[in-house]
């Protein structure tokens, strides 16, 4: 129940909307109420809603507004690229752009590996079933 | 001073016995026996009959060539093809070469999926990004005469055949397009075996299922 996920200084965001969707950004200063200004190493830092954010677990330690390479050597680091990569959740996203970029003869393959793979399933299931009745 | 070709306003340097003698027209006369030749005027057309109520510009023909149809930067030699209409709706067949009508020439191959040597247009077609090796396969004899319909031999009926229903012959496939059809698909077998499930790929149709986003997918 309590917020384990906050706005702060070095929180690691996932853009939702917009130009920059699915770029990870680093909060490095809130401007107001409502708004950001982010940063990432291949990005001109800007300010951003908080609408736009969705905040993730990785936090690194920077200083308000720090210089391109330092943020750059933070994030370094901290290793954000692998811990995003690691997490159920940037697995879910890397496996989907991974389906949006099947072309026909692959989905095509991945159709006949499904139903490979169900009709062993089906087959273990079976022997199993048959041992449990013996 | 050379004298000026005329004194005043209208009166000329020569006058008019000189000027005639300069132009040298009594020289020709001589030449021509006294009178000056005349040309043979061309014999006027009779007079026509019919004269149309309105004066109407004949149409001039048009001189408009069309330009070559281009084909689709997606579509090289060997792409396989998704059909979309006809009779061969949903198949995967391989792509061959353009035709100078514009049309594509495919092949099933016939063996894998009974499409045979055709002819199909590009706007009926989705491109693959799915590529096969085509480089051992002779197309040069296939061109739009080759698939020329032939011109049926229309005998005079009688009056009791009118109303007999006339016995169509059954137009069986010419020998030399059977062994055509065999001679481009060896080669083309050849090069599908290499690649793993492509042959099956080939053989199964194409089809919409639910949750399919075609405008999102990557062919």
């Amino acid at each position: 129940m309590p917020f384990k996920r906050f706005v702060e200084i070095g929180r690691v965001a996932l853009v939702n909307y917009g130009k920059d969707y699915g770029r990870l950004v680093v909060i490095v200063d809130v401007v107001d109420q409502n708004r950001a200004l982010v940063d990432a190493p291949d990005m001109i830092r800007c300010q951003m809603n908080f609408k736009r954010l969705s905040l993730t677990d990785i936090k690194i330690d920077i200083k308000r507004v720090p210089k391109k390479a330092t943020l750059i050597k933070a994030m370094e680091e901290a290793d954000v690229k692998t811990k995003w990569e690691n997490s159920s959740w940037g697995k879910k996203l890397i496996v989907q752009k991974r389906r949006a970029a099947l072309n026909d003869f692959d989905r095509f393959k991945v159709m006949i590996a499904k139903i490979k793979r169900g009709g062993a399933i089906r087959q273990e299931l079976a022997k199993l079933k048959k041992a449990s009745t013996a | 001073m050379a004298p000026a070709s005329k004194l005043s306003q209208g009166i000329k340097r020569a006058s008019r016995s000189h000027a005639y003698h300069r132009r040298g027209l009594w020289a020709i006369k001589a030449k021509h026996g006294g009178s000056f030749p005349k040309a043979e005027k061309p014999a006027a057309p009779a007079e026509p009959k019919f004269y149309p109520a309105d004066d109407v510009k004949p149409r001039t023909p048009s001189t408009r060539k069309p330009k070559p149809t281009k084909l689709r930067s997606t579509i090289t030699p060997g792409t396989v093809l998704i059909l979309l209409a006809g009779r061969f709706m949903g198949k995967r067949v391989v792509f061959l070469k353009q035709l100078k009508s514009g049309l594509l020439l495919i092949s099933g191959p016939f063996k894998i999926n009974g499409v045979p040597i055709r002819r199909v247009n590009q706007t009926y077609v989705i491109a693959t990004s799915t590529k096969v090796d085509i480089s051992g396969v002779d197309v040069s004899k296939f061109d739009d005469k080759y698939f020329a319909r032939e011109k049926k031999q229309k005998a005079k009926k009688t009056e009791g055949e009118l109303f007999e229903t006339e016995k169509e012959a059954s137009k069986a496939l010419p020998d030399f397009k059977k062994d055509d059809q065999k001679a481009v698909d060896a080669a083309l077998i050849k090069a599908i075996e290499t690649v793993p499930e492509l042959k099956s790929y080939l053989g199964a149709r194409f089809s919409l299922r639910d949750g399919d986003k075609p405008h999102e997918m990557v062919f």
